[in-house]
């Protein structure tokens, strides 16, 4: 969304919560705010009423670019065969198939 | 509510009968759409999906988020008036919590392609609809309490269903409010247990009394029975909706018959009883005349509710002009220096 279509509407940004230390940042859903530190202070209160993140992220959901899920295929199913890549693909003699 | 915004669409709805498919695209379009949802797969907010399948979402979504906004105010009313610390404590956090589910809920109708803005001017001009149940008023300290028991249980039983909703960011939306409304219905059969328990006869009347006048609204937010529920099967062939609205209402009055033995109240229905062949609770019939009349706008406080909601909306438009202000005053700076 444009600068000139959000004057009235808030724009929207996307939030992430780590849930405690050592975790990842979680995406957990979106809120609307008009400047960052109105969207951290929001993402505090919406998203964490029951001590459910140690550390918020919040990002323009304009700022963020996707894959586009009509390219799924095309993007994905390559790997698909790599079965290589995965450690299980190598039998190895039991004395040694704890490496 | 929730089932409910199925049934009664308000008049933003459209029709709900499927299109004629237009393409040889659009219709291997919906073959792998029906599919996943034959597989119960999931379908994300990018993925193609059928015109009718959105707005369905868009208007179920959005009305259920309209009941947790509206739903703050009957509660609202009484938490300068809650009896003790700890009840007024509890009732903000029960009143806060409902805010951020309308919060949750408005963000998952969102992706789907609607805005904020449309959605409050759909409740505020009446064109939406929310929960009948909150057009009735909250008349006693009871109220409060058994609105966490019978209202809150009822709408647990229509929500956890639609954790396994096929849109998945709706079903998302409703794992965060299906895990916090809980203690929404725990903290209200508490505070009548106390009253009923501990409490002076016109205490426990007092409890009898707003049972008495939410038992049946209470049966109702699970929408008509099914027979005459026009849009349930189109919704159950797309995932939406997982459970009927009459096995959603037996499953809430055979839960609610036993937790009211304990509490010592009755509930007003004389054929109210267990039915050992049918392995269910038999139940009186349901004033659906009441239902439809409260829908249609001329429930006790259906004006009050919109009115005060609007207020709210209007009272606040110069705290969100103020905040765009200072955030485009806060960008000025930096360009007028470049």
């Amino acid at each position: 969304m444009s600068e000139t279509t959000t004057r009235t509407e808030w724009p929207l940004w996307e939030v992430f919560v780590r849930s405690k230390a050592g975790l990842d940042h979680k995406h957990c859903g979106s809120l609307h705010a008009t400047d960052a530190q109105m969207a951290i202070q929001l993402a505090r209160d919406v998203y964490t009423r029951r001590q459910e993140g140690t550390s918020v992220w919040v990002v323009r959901s304009d700022q963020i670019i996707a894959s586009d899920p009509g390219d799924k295929d095309m993007y994905f199913d390559p790997m698909e065969d790599k079965v290589y890549r995965h450690p299980t693909f190598y039998a190895l003699p039991r004395e040694v198939d704890h490496m | 509510m929730y089932t409910q915004a199925m049934d009664t669409l308000g008049k933003e709805g459209g029709d709900a009968a499927p299109r004629p498919v237009r393409s040889a695209a659009e219709a291997a379009l919906q073959q792998r759409f029906d599919a996943r949802i034959d597989d119960g797969g999931f379908i994300e907010a990018k993925d193609w999906m059928p015109d009718n399948y959105r707005k369905t979402l868009v208007r179920q979504i959005s009305q259920h988020a309209h009941s947790e906004i509206v739903g703050m105010l009957p509660e609202g009313n009484w938490i300068t008036r809650a009896p003790t610390l700890k009840r007024k404590a509890i009732l903000l956090a029960k009143v806060q919590d409902e805010g951020g589910h309308g919060l949750y809920l408005y963000a998952a109708a969102e992706t789907l392609g609607t805005s904020r803005d449309e959605m409050i001017d759909a409740l505020h001009s009446g064109k939406a609809k929310y929960s009948s149940i909150f057009n009735y008023p909250t008349l006693t300290w009871a109220d409060v309490g058994t609105i966490g028991w019978l209202v809150d249980g009822a709408a647990i039983m229509n929500q956890v269903p639609l954790c396994r909703c096929s849109y998945a960011p709706y079903a998302r939306a409703m794992i965060r409010i299906c895990r916090e409304e809980s203690f929404h219905q725990r903290q209200g059969f508490d505070a009548l247990l106390v009253m009923m328990r501990d409490g002076s006869d016109a205490q426990r009347a007092m409890v009898q009394d707003a049972v008495n006048r939410w038992w049946w609204p209470s049966l109702m937010m699970f929408g008509p029975p099914d027979a005459e529920s026009t849009h349930s099967t189109q919704s159950m062939r797309w995932g939406i909706k997982r459970i009927s609205n009459d096995d959603l209402r037996q499953k809430f009055v055979d839960a609610a018959a036993e937790q009211a033995k304990v509490l010592g109240v009755t509930l007003p229905d004389p054929e109210l009883k267990w039915n050992e062949a049918r392995g269910h609770h038999d139940f009186g019939a349901i004033d659906w005349a009441e239902f439809w009349n409260v829908v249609d706008g001329n429930g006790p406080c259906n004006r009050e509710r919109l009115a005060d909601r609007v207020k709210a909306w209007d009272d606040g438009a110069w705290v969100r002009e103020a905040a765009l202000a200072h955030a485009d005053k806060q960008r000025q700076p930096m360009k007028e220096a470049a």
